[in-house]
């Protein structure tokens, strides 16, 4: 659905249309989290875990009490005594185990910045003044901080649990040992990616507000998902649910960072509940390092057996990850795992197929999803066994590809492991980005350059990306997290539409799509559409943004409700008229005859003879002009989409820097709601796979301890190093919906590191080394073209 | 000598073209004063050591990461901030140029890459694109890929060049 309207002017579906609520944020007048002040507001602070692993012995907390300022202090028994400990277990993946956990430490702490003590003070300063009156007489343990020990530990990490082995997953599709014995190459790899974390530049936050008077807990968090966090505070604190109010405000990105639960925002509501007063707790950068979830770090030992004709006769994947010492709540930390053993080399005739992954406790920090979950590891690892059976077999890497590719015309495929592919346009993407590329002049400018001593490479990546996720991912394992989506509408007394969305906002446009949609559908311009959004007292029930879910369920849910109000609309015209509605419209905020386009009533007309003068309207009919509809995706586990990236980069051999010199995006996300939106969405992507090919990684030392945690040591991306990135669109809308839109937010991250690694290899060539581990570090590249030992 | 420390001092400065005076913490970052003492909250904090950028503010007409500035060392001195470079129209080109494309998406790192924007088509009226991604490297954007904001930039520049004794491109 996209286009043209219905009369031949333009759709806003489809339109390039700056976003209505980004005007705040460039005035300055935007409003996170930390720029709320509230009467009688406090400010929290923590202590956090200087070991990896240690007992609390014991912890004095008088003088901390006493200092100037503090109004309380809080322990772990203090917090534990309000709030219900947790675990993060998926049901539906057998075998998971993980801990119970608090929101801070009461007898043991397991990661270097778990937290510990939360001071609660009349500024933040004087909280953190009163940290280091804390004394805590600490017994270090040791710490089992590499994964492949920890694995092996005779002892578990958690007395209760059986092994440090979260969960461990094999899919199986075939007898792949009966292929291997047959096959006539085997190429393999151990393909290993660095831990790396979200980085938002805004960093967590929460304000909590109980007031004692009537119950009400109000939070204003910089979150994802209100709806997931009024059902575990209500859970968790013992409230009733309509007791608890979680709002959104502006959100200072998120990528997946702010859907978890972190056990010092808990702990500074638990505050908020025995004070009776608001608290504010806003994480500083310097713990956001060592308390924000991590990511990635997977080790994934990888084969691919190859026919003497060129055929894949099957791949086997061996991956181990380590996530901490707790399974994240409430999502898990299954689901890196879960999809890297699902999607490696899925969008090819991979033949018979065995994978196995396990996820292990260690003494590192928190551990869950980030943007593109998975998805980025599975496509590093399939894309770089790609690059190398097509070396064996002497055949380009994209024509290998394009020869491989799952039959274009055979779709649905359904994956060993659970997942099925609605239709993919692997083809067609890998088509135009060749062209957009424009390959082959890259080819001679390489072998060009290559005479020079000028070391350039091509690398490419076919991605697939999850989208539109269903009950499959959470609802199913018992995870009470929303998998459909609401959108309200309701027109005003001036003929406008307010239309109230279980959408959330962290930038990427979610407003702007619930406008769009609304209206395109209702036919009334942009601008006379209002949103309202991030508010679990104003808007309908919903899941949120995460896992390119926003535009393609909470999208559909404003397509079906605008369609609703429509239908209201013209049948409420039809009876004042005394005909039938097929002959009517609404264009520009007009009812029109469809024929003519002549002029029956305004928008506000229709809303002033409902709202105001009733006595016009027939005494047996009552116009409903306000509606909601609601959509879950139901057909697929969820609705996959594919792209693929093309990556032209030169490697300077003395100093093994790599320098960007072209990046090009071909994506499918369906139905294009906003191209401004998606365009920059998948290039925001791009760079935080950029990120973690070259720079990002959390470095740990043996004792667990996290040695580059600032942004000064913790590279990120900035504007300098990173190239232009051109995209390129093939349009495949979504059968399981009339709106036909995929998710965009993974697709940017899912396929850029692979595009980087297989063109640093390309670079590499005439070295005959081959890396297989990023970030690529230009120590990783001396060392690997022997120009360091 | 056992004088006692002083923890507090008066300081006089020029906000955004008001007088402002004030008794702070002489630990007081800049950015803090501005955002906690004076609400202006479009200054953002997101490293509190430098690197991100969040924090730019005008001091004496010269970019400072009020972060390692210290609210006592503003003293005597002018500060612009977001709000007034909008206020101002100062800047309404380059944030007409980033709202059109799309040059941000959570905004947080908005106003701080306005701001380095701004000094930066003052210094350089015409700068390449190498030159913009270059003098914007101090101000980190995670979410986008910084190619709308260069695109942005470059747009206002081309603009302004066209504009009666604008600089030649």
């Amino acid at each position: 659905m996209s286009g043209t309207a219905k009369d031949g002017s333009a759709s806003p579906i489809g339109a390039p249309i700056p976003r209505a609520n980004a005007r705040r944020l460039l005035s300055g007048s935007g409003q996170y989290v930390d720029d709320i002040v509230l009467p009688r507001m406090l400010h929290a602070a923590v202590l956090r875990s200087p070991h990896a692993h240690a007992r609390i012995g014991g912890l004095d907390i008088a003088a901390a009490a006493e200092a100037p300022g503090v109004v309380r202090v809080l322990t772990g028994r203090d917090v534990a005594a309000i709030c219900d400990p947790y675990a993060g277990i998926l049901q539906h993946v057998p075998g998971m185990q993980s801990a119970p956990q608090l929101p801070l430490a009461v007898e043991r702490a397991c990661w270097q910045g778990e937290p510990v003590v939360l001071v609660v003070a009349q500024t933040r300063a004087q909280a953190e003044d009163a940290l280091a009156l804390i004394d805590v007489a600490w017994e270090p343990l040791p710490a089992l901080v590499d994964e492949q020990a920890a694995m092996r530990a005779a002892e578990p990490l958690h007395p209760g649990l059986a092994s440090n082995i979260c969960f461990d997953r094999t899919v199986e599709d075939g007898d792949v040992d009966a292929a291997f014995a047959g096959a006539a190459q085997v190429v393999e790899a151990e393909f290993v990616t660095g831990r790396h974390t979200a980085t938002t530049l805004e960093s967590r936050g929460i304000l909590a507000d109980y007031n004692p008077a009537d119950g009400q807990l109000t939070v204003w968090q910089s979150t994802q998902v209100p709806y997931m966090m009024q059902w575990i505070l209500a859970r968790h604190f013992r409230l009733p649910e309509t007791q608890v109010r979680v709002i959104a405000p502006d959100v200072g990105g998120s990528f997946g960072l702010k859907i978890h639960i972190y056990g010092d925002e808990m702990a500074a509501v638990a505050a908020s509940i025995l004070l009776g007063r608001p608290v504010k707790f806003i994480a500083d950068r310097l713990e956001s390092f060592v308390a924000d979830f991590h990511c990635r770090g997977h080790s994934v030992k990888a084969r691919m057996a190859l026919s003497a004709k060129g055929e894949i006769l099957g791949v086997t994947v061996d991956d181990v990850y380590g996530i901490g010492p707790y399974s994240g709540f409430p999502r898990g930390s299954a689901n890196e795992g879960l999809q890297v053993s699902n999607l490696v080399c899925a969008g090819y005739r991979r033949g018979t197929y065995r994978a196995r992954t396990r996820a292990v406790f260690q003494n590192k920090a928190m551990y869950g999803q980030y943007r593109a979950v998975g998805h980025p590891v599975a496509c590093l690892v399939t894309e770089g066994l790609m690059d190398l059976a097509a070396a064996r077999l002497s055949e380009d890497p994209a024509a290998f590809r394009r020869r491989l590719f799952l039959a274009a015309d055979r779709y649905p495929v359904k994956l060993a492991g659970g997942p099925v592919l609605e239709k993919l346009s692997q083809h067609a993407c890998l088509d135009e980005l060749l062209r957009l590329m424009d390959y082959e002049r890259l080819r001679a400018l390489q072998c060009e350059g290559r005479g020079r001593g000028i070391y350039r490479g091509i690398g490419i990546a076919s991605f697939i990306e999850n989208s539109n996720p269903s009950a499959a991912t959470y609802g199913m394992g018992g995870v009470s997290i929303a998998s459909q989506d609401a959108c309200t509408l309701k027109l005003t007394a001036t003929g406008s539409i307010v239309a109230s969305s279980s959408m959330t906002e962290c930038g990427q446009g979610g407003y702007a799509v619930i406008q769009q949609v609304t209206a395109a559908v209702c036919g009334l311009p942009v601008e006379r559409v209002k949103v309202v959004i991030g508010d679990t007292d104003t808007t309908p029930v919903g899941g949120g943004v995460w896992g390119s879910r926003g535009t393609g369920i909470c999208g559909e849910a404003a397509l079906q409700a605008g369609k609703a109000l429509r239908a209201n609309i013209l049948a409420f015209v039809a009876r004042l008229q005394e005909t039938e509605a097929s002959l009517y419209d609404i264009r520009n905020g007009n009812v029109v005859m469809a024929d003519s386009g002549a002029l029956v009533m305004t928008l506000e007309d229709v809303a002033r003879t409902a709202y105001f003068r009733t006595d016009r309207v027939p005494r047996d009919f009552q116009p409903e002009l306000m509606v909601t509809r609601s959509y879950a995706q139901k057909t697929y586990n969820g609705a996959y989409t594919n792209g693929a990236q093309g990556s032209w980069l030169e490697v300077d051999t003395d100093t093994g820097f790599v320098r960007l010199l072209g990046h090009w995006v071909v994506d499918d996300c369906g139905t294009v709601i906003n191209p401004l939106l998606v365009d920059e969405q998948i290039r925001g992507g791009c760079v935080q796979g950029i990120g973690a090919a070259l720079f990002e990684q959390v470095l740990y030392d043996d004792s667990g301890q996290l040695i580059n945690g600032s942004l000064a040591d913790y590279l990120v991306p900035m504007a300098a190093g990173m190239p232009d990135i051109t995209i390129g669109h093939v349009v495949t809308p979504t059968a399981t919906s009339e709106l036909g839109a995929k998710g965009a937010g993974e697709a940017g991250t899912a396929g850029a590191s692979a595009a980087i690694l297989n063109a640093v290899n390309d670079a590499l060539t005439p070295f005959q080394v081959r890396i297989s581990e990023i970030p690529i570090t230009p120590e990783r590249i001396l060392r690997a073209i022997g120009r360091v030992s | 000598m056992s004088a006692t420390p002083v923890s507090e001092v008066d300081i006089r400065l020029v906000v955004n073209g008001e007088a402002v005076s004030s008794r702070v913490p002489v630990r007081l970052n800049l950015v803090d004063f501005l955002r906690e003492k004076l609400q202006l909250t479009g200054t953002h904090v997101g490293c509190e050591h430098g690197v991100c950028g969040a924090c730019t503010v005008l001091v004496d007409g010269r970019l400072v990461r009020a972060c390692l500035m210290l609210a006592v060392q503003a003293n005597g001195t002018v500060v612009e901030t977001i709000e007034g470079a909008s206020a101002s129209g100062r800047c309404a080109d380059l944030q007409r140029a980033f709202h059109e494309h799309n040059a941000l998406q959570c905004g947080f790192c908005t106003p701080a890459m306005l701001l380095t924007a701004a000094d930066l088509l003052e210094r350089e009226p015409c700068p390449s694109r190498d030159a913009i991604r270059e003098h914007l490297s101090g101000n980190y954007c995670r979410c986008t890929g910084y190619q709308s904001i260069v695109d942005a930039v470059d747009a206002v520049a081309c603009a302004r060049s066209d504009e009666p004794g604008g600089a030649p491109r």
